[in-house]
């Protein structure tokens, strides 16, 4: 059996005085892990606590075998924030040049993760006049420095193009073939079939994890959003 | 902590300065546009006022600016995701601190240097203790004002709320400083209200420098500036939290 990656056990989160992540439990193993779910639903606040930037009430999250947020963990986890994380006001070049230095990643890193996002043309453009989607991709290519064994993107593919879409998700399994765990969330459910793994959620709580075929046909449904509608239906019911 | 990374950010920051060509020259030119109008309000008056509020206007600008421009960048970098993000990376938040210090330490020494030449060159300015001290002094002053900057950006969560520190936090100061009421003439209270703000000292400095020139004052008053923005240093650093609710 594979070892996961993230292995993430009772985890309890509260923002605000509400609940947002009741005591969850969950694991990431290689490959393209789908996190998916409506907007609200505590992705980002899960995602926040595998890169150890979330305060956490109780339950363990480990990563690598390490508790989430040590300072080991530091080189090998990437991440990407739903917003673009960079300068605007320094180039594309500028941006990784100096994120690779606080990562003591060399000068040929920074090459690699301008050719992988496909902004060879735009890296010596300033980031605050590129389109949105250059700039996503801009952060994204910071979160390849150094090629970490976790991925972590909040919503990298949202509002972008069909085939900027495409592509990225070739990188994304390109990355997982490297070895690499990559977690991707997304609210719209289209993106599933591309995961090899999928993980639903809806208000704090996993309510259904495999792949998409599994998923499917435990629910009987043709794909994967029907697949959640009939699992949010059924908990009513329940309830 | 580590000097690759405290390097790294001093020269992002001087980058994006850099990059930013009205604000570099606003930088550099506002102050000796107003040390001259200064200078030049006091043309027709009597006695050496000029020499009296010069030193403290040198010792205000690397303060005041310095002030908002961290606050500003500070907040931008809380507020745009890039400080979540570096704070996941292997980077000492002491590293970030002294990084912002360092930049703007260094445009600090270049604006005062440029204040100070248009002072003493120009306008007649007379200092009796050694120029370069002046310099050391301004220095101290930006990095105060950075230290400051930087803590009160945690406590802002809008650039229209950190441009509001300006006149919370740095007026009290200006007012207090001893330029407009010399310092032992004030009320029993505002006295030592006015001991305990940096901003006095660094005028204290500025001002003996001018005078009296007695190098081991300016430099004890030097020395409780530095401490004052190494104690603001400390707090901020407390601000720049890896986990947040």
């Amino acid at each position: 059996m594979v070892k996961n990656v993230v292995q993430v056990r009772d985890l309890v989160v509260v923002r605000g005085g509400r609940e947002v992540l009741p005591g969850v439990s969950l694991d990431v193993p290689a490959g393209v892990t789908g996190l998916l779910g409506p907007s609200g639903c505590g992705k980002t606040t899960l995602m926040r606590c595998l890169v150890g930037a979330q305060r956490v009430r109780s339950g363990t999250v480990e990563v690598l075998g390490e508790p989430a947020g040590s300072p080991l963990l530091r080189t090998r986890v990437g991440y990407v924030t739903q917003a673009a994380s960079v300068y605007d006001d320094l180039t594309v070049a500028e941006n990784l040049a100096f994120f690779a230095r606080v990562l003591g990643v060399g000068r040929d890193a920074v090459d690699e993760a301008v050719a992988a996002v496909g902004l060879d043309d735009h890296r010596h453009q300033v980031v605050g006049r590129l389109s949105g989607g250059q700039r996503s991709r801009a952060s994204l290519a910071v979160a390849l420095l150094g090629t970490p064994d976790l991925l972590v993107l909040d919503e990298p593919t949202v509002g972008l193009d069909p085939v900027l879409r495409r592509d990225l998700w070739a990188l994304f399994h390109r990355i997982a073939d490297g070895g690499a765990a990559v977690l991707v969330s997304s609210h719209v459910m289209d993106e599933a079939e591309r995961c090899h793994r999928l993980l639903l959620m809806r208000g704090g709580r996993i309510i259904a994890d495999g792949s998409p075929a599994e998923i499917r046909d435990r629910t009987g449904a043709a794909d994967v959003e029907q697949a959640f509608l009939r699992l949010v239906e059924g908990r009513e019911e329940a309830a | 902590m580590s000097p690759r990374v405290t390097l790294a950010v001093a020269g992002r920051v001087l980058t994006q300065v850099r990059r930013d060509h009205r604000t570099l020259a606003m930088l550099m030119v506002v102050p000796c546009a107003l040390i001259s109008l200064l200078w030049w309000m006091f043309e027709d008056l009597p006695g050496d006022l000029f020499d009296r509020f010069g030193p403290g206007l040198l010792a205000m600008f690397p303060f005041i600016v310095m002030f908002l421009v961290t606050s500003v960048t500070t907040l931008r970098e809380r507020s745009s995701g890039t400080l979540e993000r570096l704070l996941t990376m292997p980077l000492g938040r002491l590293d970030l601190l002294l990084g912002y210090a360092l930049a703007f330490g260094l445009l600090a020494a270049v604006q005062s240097a440029l204040a100070v030449g248009v002072s003493v060159g120009l306008l007649g300015l007379e200092v009796s203790g050694p120029v370069w001290l002046l310099g050391v002094v301004a220095v101290a002053d930006a990095v105060l004002g950075t230290a400051l900057g930087l803590l009160v950006s945690a406590f802002a969560t809008t650039e229209f709320q950190a441009v509001q520190f300006m006149p919370a936090f740095v007026l009290p100061q200006v007012l207090l400083c001893g330029l407009f009421v010399p310092r032992d003439a004030m009320p029993g209270v505002l006295e030592v209200v006015s001991d305990a703000l940096p901003l006095s000292y660094a005028v204290d400095a500025m001002q003996e420098l001018v005078g009296a020139a007695d190098a081991g004052r300016v430099w004890r008053d030097v020395l409780v500036v530095a401490c004052f923005a190494l104690a603001a240093l400390g707090l901020g650093s407390a601000t720049l939290r890896r986990r947040t609710p």
